[in-house]
């Protein structure tokens, strides 16, 4: 597998701010990739230097083969790109902005663009002023989805759509997916992103603390685990990994390093288990977690 | 109207630049336009010869208007500043309404403000506060400045008055305009042309002469600050009319702020076609930029129709008393008074052209303001291609524009000389060689925009400075050096066209758009 994006050590500062701290993040052809993190993490940053629309302070960044800054124009043939605050000129009508975008990017699949116009129940005869904001991003959407291209960026590209919206956004990036198109999708819907992201990489403070697959980060989380035992929950407390024990006679609730979860489970059957109830970590409390560090 | 104070704490806090240097412009030429009449017209002999002069031409009358009392330094002052104090003060209240009213609606800010306890009416009310109190204290200010250089109270009052309800009435007709449409550069457009109906229509009452329509001034809210005679008999009770106009308009306004939905207009936008033709980004700088082109165009054309069909009388003036010549030398003149009269126009007309050049041309940071730009330069267009889009409509624009003024003005006057063949050229030509100075204005806007993004506004301080060195410095007597600041100092004067001026013109122009170029393409975008 070659790399469709690459990026490393990547420094951009804005006067006394540093929004990029040595950045390194690493997106292969062909899959869906989740970028995550809070706000001002520096995800549209980023974004904007893999387009050539931010110049890096330093490190390398390569884009499909090419260097972002240098090769802008060419790069921008083979990919497309939905914007976090999608701007629509006031008196263009959402299908003007379309088919310019469309045309400017070499051409616009016509047939692709009047499914994906019925899909997404948007009517490209509004002027620009007059669309909500999902409906703003909807017109991005559709211009980007209805190229023909290697390389999807969207920076949260859903956050104004309706639940019905987001289910018909989650099948056409599959389809996308199928057609063996690279995808970055920065997004704050957690649920988009377990659904939809082959891997994902976790951006706080300018910097990728965590890359990989679903599974791979799960690893690194603890599993909620609540249990009703026979005897009394002996040794538990002093085990590792085990971490907010509570204890209510017989009753147990903690949390547990997924490593350690082995060790914890043979120390509970030890003391009789009634009833056990594991939640595996969610990706909220993956995020959370990285989240509430930075604090 | 709960929470209006509020907001207009928050506009004079957005505002607390431009506001200031507004005052300071309009009180200061008062007050140096009065020190340099003084100087020039200190006889009582040299005022009576220059009062007879303006009022028995034409060109002077619709440019200036009529010279009512010659016999005070004060009469001299309303006729050199009057009608110009107007138009500034006219300027100043519309962006100031327009910027806090639709402008704000616009961006989707009053939106949020409309969300706290803000009553329906305070964001109207807060703008017609601040612009409107912006005019009474810049009136009251050159009433000061004026009594301060040794002129009678009463006249001094009536001018600053005069000014100042020219400020109100602008008020109330920008807060009208703000209510029409959703886009505020569609409110500009309209309060801006009907100013310009304002100054024509006194223009052509001015100029009309005994047994013409000598009452269209009184259809003119610039007209009525010539009906006030100030430093003459000082009609106090004419400034009733715009006093009643301004409390109509912002009624009106509050009025129809009450029956529509906050964020629309009145007139409902109507959907357009589905599908787009525009494949390029030059395709996507004239659709969004001809409307505006095609105003501007005609507007010039209208002035260039007016000025053209009062050069005749100019001439007719001369051969009737060529001892007149002299002193209308002194205002800024040539040998020759119709050439001397076209040298000015055409400057005139040059400077008008300057301002749509740079607002064509900042195009480009409203889009990039406004992350219009963002997914425009995410496609294969290049940072180069982006700029030249705008650049060059502007550049082409621009004598789109002069041409047009230089065709009314040819057109006219040479139907009424009868020699359309000869005229029509050379007017053209009078016109156009203004380009290359509003260029380097241009140029100066692209290489901040390019550079000091942040600073583009500052585009706005140079034009300002150009028409100001350009129509007063003359008359306030400033130095060469001074004058020499301006690009249209240096555009040769009709009829001795030399292109050497131009030329050198043209390359400072091409150098700073280079220059503005390249520093955008190094820059990263940024609002």
């Amino acid at each position: 597998m070659t790399s469709a994006i690459s990026v490393s050590g990547l420094v951009k500062t804005f006067g006394p701010t540093r929004a990029l701290d040595d950045l390194t993040l690493d997106v292969q052809t062909g899959e869906v990739h989740g970028f995550l993190g809070p706000n001002g993490a520096g995800k549209s940053t980023t974004i904007r230097i893999l387009l050539g629309l931010l110049r890096a302070d330093s490190g390398t960044a390569r884009l499909l083969g090419g260097d972002p800054w240098k090769d802008t124009a060419a790069l921008h043939r083979r990919l497309a790109y939905v914007p976090g605050d999608v701007n629509l000129w006031p008196n263009l009508t959402g299908g003007e902005v379309i088919d310019l975008l469309g045309r400017l990017r070499g051409g616009v699949d016509r047939v692709r663009r009047e499914e994906l116009l019925e899909r997404f129940e948007l009517d490209p005869r509004k002027k620009g002023r007059t669309y909500s904001k999902g409906n703003r991003q909807k017109v991005a959407l559709v211009a980007a989805l209805a190229s023909d291209v290697e390389l999807l960026i969207l920076d949260e590209p859903t956050s104004g759509l309706d639940p019905l919206m987001e289910a018909v956004f989650q099948d056409c990036v599959n389809h996308e997916r199928e057609r063996g198109r690279t995808v970055l999708l920065s997004s704050h819907i957690l649920a988009e992103v377990e659904a939809l992201c082959d891997r994902v990489s976790i951006i706080r403070g300018g910097h990728v603390v965590e890359t990989g697959t679903l599974a791979d980060l799960r690893h690194l989380t603890r599993t909620s685990i609540s249990a009703e035992l026979a005897g009394p929950p002996d040794g538990l407390a002093g085990l590792t990994g085990v971490h907010d024990l509570v204890v209510e006679g017989n009753r147990v609730r903690f949390e547990v390093d997924s490593d350690e979860l082995d060790p914890v489970l043979k120390q509970l059957v030890a003391s009789g288990v009634r009833t056990l109830t594991s939640q595996p970590p969610t990706l909220e409390e993956l995020f959370l977690r990285h989240y509430e560090d930075a604090k | 109207m709960i929470g209006t104070w509020q907001l207009v704490r928050l506009a004079l806090r957005r505002d607390r630049v431009l506001l200031p240097v507004w005052v300071l412009f309009l009180v200061g030429v008062t007050y140096s336009t009065t020190t340099a009449l003084e100087e020039l017209y200190g006889s009582q002999e040299s005022r009576a010869l220059l009062g007879l002069t303006a009022n028995a031409n034409s060109a002077f009358l619709a440019m200036l208007g009529p010279l009512h009392d010659w016999s005070s330094l004060g009469g001299l002052v309303v006729w050199r500043w009057g009608v110009f104090s107007g138009l500034f003060i006219a300027v100043m209240a519309m962006l100031v309404v327009t910027r806090h009213t639709r402008a704000e609606e616009e961006a989707g800010r009053t939106e949020l403000i409309s969300a706290t306890v803000v009553g329906r009416h305070a964001p109207l009310a807060a703008a017609v506060v601040v612009a409107g109190g912006t005019s009474l204290l810049i009136g009251l200010l050159q009433a000061l400045a004026l009594i301060g250089a040794d002129l009678a109270p009463a006249g001094a009052f009536a001018f600053g008055l005069s000014t100042a309800s020219v400020g109100l009435v602008f008020t109330g007709v920008s807060a009208f305009t703000a209510q029409l449409s959703e886009n505020s550069r569609v409110s500009n457009a309209v309060a801006g042309g009907f100013l310009g109906v304002t100054y024509l229509l006194r223009a052509a009452g001015d100029a009309a002469g005994e047994s013409g329509p000598r009452w269209l001034t009184w259809f003119s809210p610039i007209g009525w600050t010539e009906q006030v005679r100030s430093f003459g008999d000082d009609r106090f009770w004419v400034l009733l009319i715009p006093l009643v106009a301004f409390a109509g308009l912002v009624g009106v306004s509050a009025y129809v702020v009450t029956r529509r939905d906050v964020g629309l207009g009145l007139f409902a936008a109507r959907p357009g076609p589905a599908r787009g033709s525009i494949g390029s980004p030059s395709g996507l700088a004239w659709r969004l930029q001809k409307g505006s082109l095609i105003g501007w165009s005609t507007a010039l054309f209208g002035v260039g129709v007016i000025y053209g069909s009062v050069a005749q009388a100019v001439g007719q003036m001369v051969r009737d008393n060529p001892a007149l010549g002299q002193v209308v030398q002194r205002i800024g003149g040539a040998d020759a008074m119709v050439d001397a009269f076209f040298a000015t126009v055409t400057q005139l007309l040059g400077l008008i052209s300057s301002i749509y050049l740079v607002q064509a041309l900042l195009r480009l940071r409203s889009e990039e303001t406004s992350f219009r730009a963002e997914p425009v330069l995410a496609t294969p267009v290049s940072r180069w291609g982006w700029v030249a889009s705008h650049a060059v409509f502007a550049l082409v624009g621009g004598a789109v524009v002069l041409a047009s003024a230089g065709l009314g003005l040819g057109l006219v006057h040479g139907l009424q000389i009868d020699d359309l063949g000869a005229v029509l050229p050379r007017m053209l030509g009078a016109a156009l060689v203004q380009l290359p100075a509003a260029w380097v204005l241009a140029g100066v806007a692209l290489l901040l925009f390019g550079v000091f993004p942040r600073l583009t506004g500052v585009s706005w301080a140079v034009v300002s400075v150009s028409l100001v060195l350009t129509l007063l410095g003359p008359t306030l007597g400033l130095d060469q050096w001074v004058l020499d600041v301006s690009p249209f100092t240096h555009v040769p004067k009709y009829p001795d066209i030399t292109f050497g001026p131009l030329a050198w013109l043209t390359a400072v122009a091409v150098l700073l758009l280079v220059a503005g170029f390249a520093g955008f393409r190094r820059r990263d975008l940024t609002t």
